[in-house]
């Protein structure tokens, strides 16, 4: 770069130490660049992966056979059932596995389904053993039987989750199991 | 070798370098109280060394982790301690680092120019603490998958970027494979070379600023380590100890060696005392699990959200916790008045009586809980029955575990009866899980039905007509009743002699395993028996079939009675002419109403005759 030797003190002192800064910004601009773009596709890839499963949609959920209506006595204490489904994890599809339970709740004119997870924090609910409503084993929410927060110091934001359900060939109880996001007062599906 | 060695550190200094590690002096001289930070960093290498170990037969997916856990420890040689010591030192990493953290505050080590180093050391708690809770999902049993889910479910009601971050942690939206490869990802990779990192930094700042040896509060003036430090870094060796100071080797080394001993001594205990680290039952997307509860030392979290109603918990799970973080962090700024330390202490103080009594609060009322209890009790039995079953037949089939359980007669057996026939019937008393019925008992109690016991019952005038046998039914009031209560009342001694023969001979039909032995011994008796059941004296088949002869048949057949294809046969449909026809009272057609599947009636069946696996049986396990 520098052809022309310095001849005078005010050319050391001046022309040459800014055209060194100068060449030194030049060099340090370039090695930060060019690690930066070997850098690049290795990590722009491996977010890519980590970032992957907000791409992904959860299925939409179909509805799945749960029950015989014979099965839900008609007197409004829910029973519980598991769902099985046909589930793709990652790599594997898996039929018939177990993806959750809902309880289901019959009166003389209603049947409610619930998805059993309480709406708090995750935890499986249960069924209190008198029978008489719903408490969560984990941070004692509770309900009462139709899924409604029962007591104010419940800490679940909202009501048991219901799920729909339909009645298929007469009294085959079809659900549509689905999973909502915890902790909010809103009941969005897990996505 | 001299020369070997000489050739060495010729070419790598490493004489050097031992000299500046081994030989720093300690001002004030060697201390026991010093010996904390050595001591978690030896619980810190314990965990890398058995971790890695681990990591060599772990297998971290949905099929796989809970079998390969299951397989460390009850399979390979040694595998139960090796994970007995990696869960444990992770208790005692947890204790040490808090103990340490608690000695910088209350010896003011935090202050300047230790600042820096303090943080890395409230970092290194987060990581601790990451490391724990990525570690309790990866045996993948349902402690672990229902504890998780908590903390999962906490991560998505952090504002705005929450449902992603869980999505992300989580690998999808359910859990599943994804899920435990990013948590072991986390665990022994990410976590694991952040906490190297934040180790390296927090030792070199150590090795920067020296011991805190003075305690702050006899000090306005500056501390000999800082004193020391100006004199610049060339090593200590140059700065030959005062006479009250000691060097590190051997002294101090010495008392940190003992400390690590003991350290080691007091996990092998608990590891001894306790057979190893817990594994549950394999996790359950469908089975409930009320036992789930996170690590001891996150039990205060657990506790501290119960007091959160509706819509505060983002104060309670985030905004509280990271206040008093934040606060800590601060420490060293407050830490420069008087005042400010005693905050500090008082804080120290407050958050750690705060925690210790949330956690009691937490153990306290588990333990008054009976349905708390209860579930434990269950989960436990649940856990061991996973381990008899996946111990038969010589290895765990590619559906993995859950697989054996959900076909085991033992553990579906009291679940299905609880909730299908519990509202009426009773076994030994309660609704199959132990649990007492919620309404009186309408049904007969079907503990060992049809055994010898069961039918002596049955046939004693004094007990026919308790609930245990026909409950509330119309048979309650019925011939059969009747019959007992006034024929078999009178009966002579000869007639007696001949029903104990029938009862043994009814109950044979059943062919019921924990009864074969003395079918086998009573063989005379059963036979003639057998012939007795059609005759005048006992007068059976004037209402129940034998054998195709029948007077009237108004009661269940007893050809078979109680065998498994009678009782598939009989719970399937009970109105069944075979047995009570048109005459039969409230029992269900759980057959063709498909109240039940075929499956789930096999599994009743099988659990009612007590025909299931025992580790021992020769057969192995039954499919």
């Amino acid at each position: 770069m520098s052809s022309q030797a310095p001849q005078t003190p005010q050319d050391k002192t001046t022309a040459t130490p800014s055209g060194h800064a100068r060449r030194g910004f030049l060099a340090g601009a370039g090695a930060i660049a060019a690690a930066g773009l070997a850098l690049l596709a290795p990590v722009w890839s491996g977010l890519r992966v980590v970032f992957d499963p907000l791409r992904r949609a959860a299925s939409d959920p179909a509805l799945v056979p749960v029950a015989r209506l014979a099965a839900i006595p008609a007197d409004g204490v829910p029973r519980k059932f598991r769902v099985t489904a046909d589930r793709v994890d990652a790599w594997n599809t898996q039929q018939d596995m177990p993806v959750g339970a809902v309880y289901l709740r019959r009166t003389e004119d209603s049947l409610q389904a619930f998805n059993v997870i309480c709406p708090h924090a995750g935890c499986f609910v249960n069924l209190a053993p008198d029978r008489s409503r719903f408490v969560c084993p984990c941070h004692k929410s509770s309900f009462d039987l139709e899924g409604a927060v029962d007591d104010p110091a419940s800490p679940s934001p909202r009501d048991m989750d219901t799920l729909d359900v339909e009645i298929r060939d007469g009294d085959q109880v079809w659900v549509r199991f689905q999973n909502f996001l915890p902790g909010r007062a809103d009941k969005t599906p897990v996505a | 070798m001299k020369s070997l060695l000489g050739w060495l550190d010729h070419r790598t200094g490493y004489r050097d370098l031992l000299r500046k590690a081994l030989v720093e002096s300690i001002p004030g001289g060697a201390k026991w109280r010093y010996v904390w930070g050595s001591a978690l960093t030896f619980a810190i290498a314990v965990q890398f060394v058995t971790g890695v170990i681990l990591w060599a037969a772990y297998s971290p997916n949905a099929q796989g982790a809970w079998e390969s856990v299951y397989y460390i420890e009850n399979v390979m040689a040694g595998g139960w301690m090796l994970r007995g010591i990696h869960h444990y030192m992770a208790h005692a990493t947890m204790i040490l680092l808090v103990l340490h953290l608690m000695q910088v505050v209350v010896a003011g080590a935090y202050k300047a120019p230790r600042e820096v180093n303090f943080w890395f050391g409230i970092a290194l708690l987060h990581v601790v603490l990451g490391l724990s809770l990525t570690g309790y999902l990866l045996p993948w049993d349902q402690k672990g998958y229902w504890a998780t889910k908590v903390a999962t479910s906490i991560a998505s009601i952090t504002p705005v970027v929450g449902p992603a971050m869980q999505k992300v942690l989580v690998g999808g939206a359910d859990y599943g494979h994804l899920t435990l490869t990013r948590f072991f990802a986390l665990h022994a990779g990410i976590l694991p070379g952040a906490l190297i990192a934040l180790i390296a930094g927090h030792v070199y700042l150590f090795r920067r600023h020296g011991v805190t040896a003075v305690q702050p509060r006899e000090t306005g003036h500056a501390t000999q380590p800082e004193g020391a430090e100006e004199d610049g870094q060339d090593g200590p060796a140059a700065h030959p100890p005062r006479p009250r100071d000691g060097w590190f080797w051997p002294d101090q080394a010495l008392r940190d060696a003992v400390a690590c001993l003991a350290v080691m001594a007091a996990v092998l205990y608990l590891v001894i005392r306790t057979g190893g680290a817990p594994l549950g039952g394999p996790a359950d997307a469908a089975e409930p699990y009320a036992a789930a509860r996170p690590e001891w030392y996150f039990m205060f979290l657990f506790q501290w959200l119960k007091y959160f109603p509706a819509g505060t918990e983002v104060i309670g799970a985030i905004v509280i916790p990271g206040l008093v973080v934040t606060l800590i962090a601060l420490m060293p700024f407050a830490g420069r008045w008087r005042l400010g330390h005693r905050f500090n202490l008082g804080l120290t103080g407050g958050v750690l009586s705060g925690v210790a009594l949330l956690t009691w609060l937490a153990y306290a009322q588990d333990r008054a809980d009976p349905d708390f209890v209860f579930a434990q009790t269950n989960a436990e039995a649940e856990a061991e029955r996973a381990v008899e079953l996946a111990g038969a037949g010589g290895g765990i089939p590619a559906s993995g575990a859950l697989a054996l359980l959900r076909s085991d007669p033992l553990t579906q057996g009291p679940r299905l009866f609880a909730e299908r026939c519990a509202s009426c019937h009773t076994y030994d008393g309660h609704d199959g899980m132990g649990r007492p019925l919620t309404e009186p008992q309408t049904a007969a109690e079907l503990k060992r039905f049809a055994s010898r016991e069961w039918l002596e019952g049955l046939l004693d005038p004094e007990r026919v007509a308790t609930p245990e046998y026909f409950g509330s039914t119309d048979f309650a009031r019925g011939r059969m009743v009747r019959m007992v209560q006034s024929r078999v009342a009178g009966f002579t001694h000869e007639q007696q002699e001949d029903l104990a023969k029938v009862i043994k001979a009814v109950s044979a039909q059943a062919a019921l395993p924990y009864q074969a032995e003395a079918d086998e011994a009573d063989q005379a008796e059963i036979l003639e028996g057998t012939a007795l059941i059609s005759s005048a004296s006992v007068g059976c088949t004037e209402c129940h079939e034998f054998q195709d002869v029948v007077e009237q048949p108004l009661g269940p057949t007893l050809t078979g009675f109680g065998s498994e294809e009678w009782l598939t046969a009989f719970i399937r449909d009970a109105s069944h002419p075979r047995f009570y026809g048109d005459r039969n009272d409230r029992m269900p057609a759980f057959g063709p109403e498909e109240i039940l599947t075929e499956e789930e009636i096999r599994l009743l069946v099988a659990w009612l005759r007590e025909d299931w696996y025992r580790s021992g049986d020769e057969e192995g396990r039954p499919q």
